[in-house]
């Protein structure tokens, strides 16, 4: 009953064989206060996590809540730095539906500079050059172009910086 | 670490139009194939079961014994309501854009009670153990939205 938009073949003669039963499920999203804030940084260029009061890690994207100490963030955000160190990487020679990057493409995880979770993103690079604890910084789409979106960053790029210590990326492998 | 900044967590929370969907197409098989050809014929066929008794809609196995059934029975398109909801909000995506009941209607000739609208016009007209009968859409498609019942 609930597939109200079933339909068979039309009416030709020839007997009715398929039955269309899609499920449409219409959400409105909302993102929450923390998620909201972190997004409306982002429109400025700024990326903001915050801080977890008992142990002083801290997440990135900024949440509402420590998952590991269950205590609330409050407003205290901390604004981390575009750049960041790669702790792991993988090279993607399968296409994804809904990705349509050409391959092989690069995906890494992120360090950021003063974050303590890790971001998952893509690596303009060459496959030989990437490595663990390269340095790397995000490539941001236009400046009118941004949005409350995570998309105002396209992906991350090589720099000009000596490699991380493996002890400032090794808990996060 | 950055510099900290206060926000203004009073902002209201940014929302978004999500659209998930299920874009199910199934094969209905010998038996259903023929039930909604049927419909699409303006014909509602049941299926005659092992003890004699005709299920509506069909089924390929019978529930009780597991044996394969085959043998089609048109039924008169009439029946008893047994019971009933009343849905006086419509979502989107139901069947009919005005307030309708959703009935169990045992169909004369048949032993099951079959899940389907009632259009009753209004939630007074319906009653356990009224009279219904089918009426077909302008145009049948092969589809269960291809009728409603309606009081008789």
């Amino acid at each position: 009953m609930n597939a109200h938009d079933t339909s068979g073949t039309e009416g030709d003669g020839s007997p009715v064989t398929v039955l269309r039963a899609p499920i449409v499920l219409e959400y409105e999203y909302s993102a929450g206060q923390s998620a909201s804030r972190f997004l409306r940084a982002i429109a400025e260029g700024r990326l903001l996590g915050q801080r977890c009061p008992v142990d002083g890690r801290v997440y990135f994207p900024s949440r509402g809540s420590c998952p590991q100490h269950a205590v609330t963030f409050g407003d205290e955000v901390v604004e981390l730095s575009d750049k960041g160190t790669i702790v792991t990487f993988s090279i993607v020679r399968v296409p994804s539906k809904n990705i349509p990057l050409e391959l092989p493409y690069i995906t890494v995880n992120v360090l950021l500079d003063g974050a303590d979770t890790i971001l998952m993103h893509v690596l303009d690079a060459d496959l030989d050059d990437v490595h663990m604890g390269m340095r790397v910084q995000a490539v941001w789409k236009p400046r009118e172009e941004w949005t409350t979106s995570t998309e105002n960053i396209l992906f991350f790029r090589p720099i000009d910086e000596p490699d991380a210590d493996y002890d400032s990326y090794k808990e996060h492998i | 670490m950055g510099d900290e900044r206060d926000m203004n967590t009073a902002e209201r929370a940014l929302t978004a139009s999500h659209t998930l969907e299920y874009t199910y197409k199934r094969s209905l098989g010998p038996i259903l194939s023929r039930f909604f050809t049927g419909l699409r014929d303006r014909k509602l066929f049941g299926i005659r079961r092992a003890d004699g008794t005709v299920m509506v809609p069909p089924r390929e196995y019978d529930p009780d014994t597991g044996q394969a059934l085959d043998e089609m029975v048109e039924l008169p398109g009439e029946g008893v309501v047994r019971s009933w909801s009343w849905v006086a909000q419509p979502r989107p995506q139901q069947p009919l854009d005005h307030p309708f009941a959703y009935a169990l209607v045992q169909v004369d000739g048949s032993e099951t009670p079959f899940l389907h609208v009632v259009d009753a016009g209004d939630e007074a007209n319906m009653e356990t153990g009224m009279r219904v009968r089918i009426r077909w859409a302008g145009e049948t498609a092969g589809a269960i939205t291809d009728f409603v019942f309606v009081p008789a």
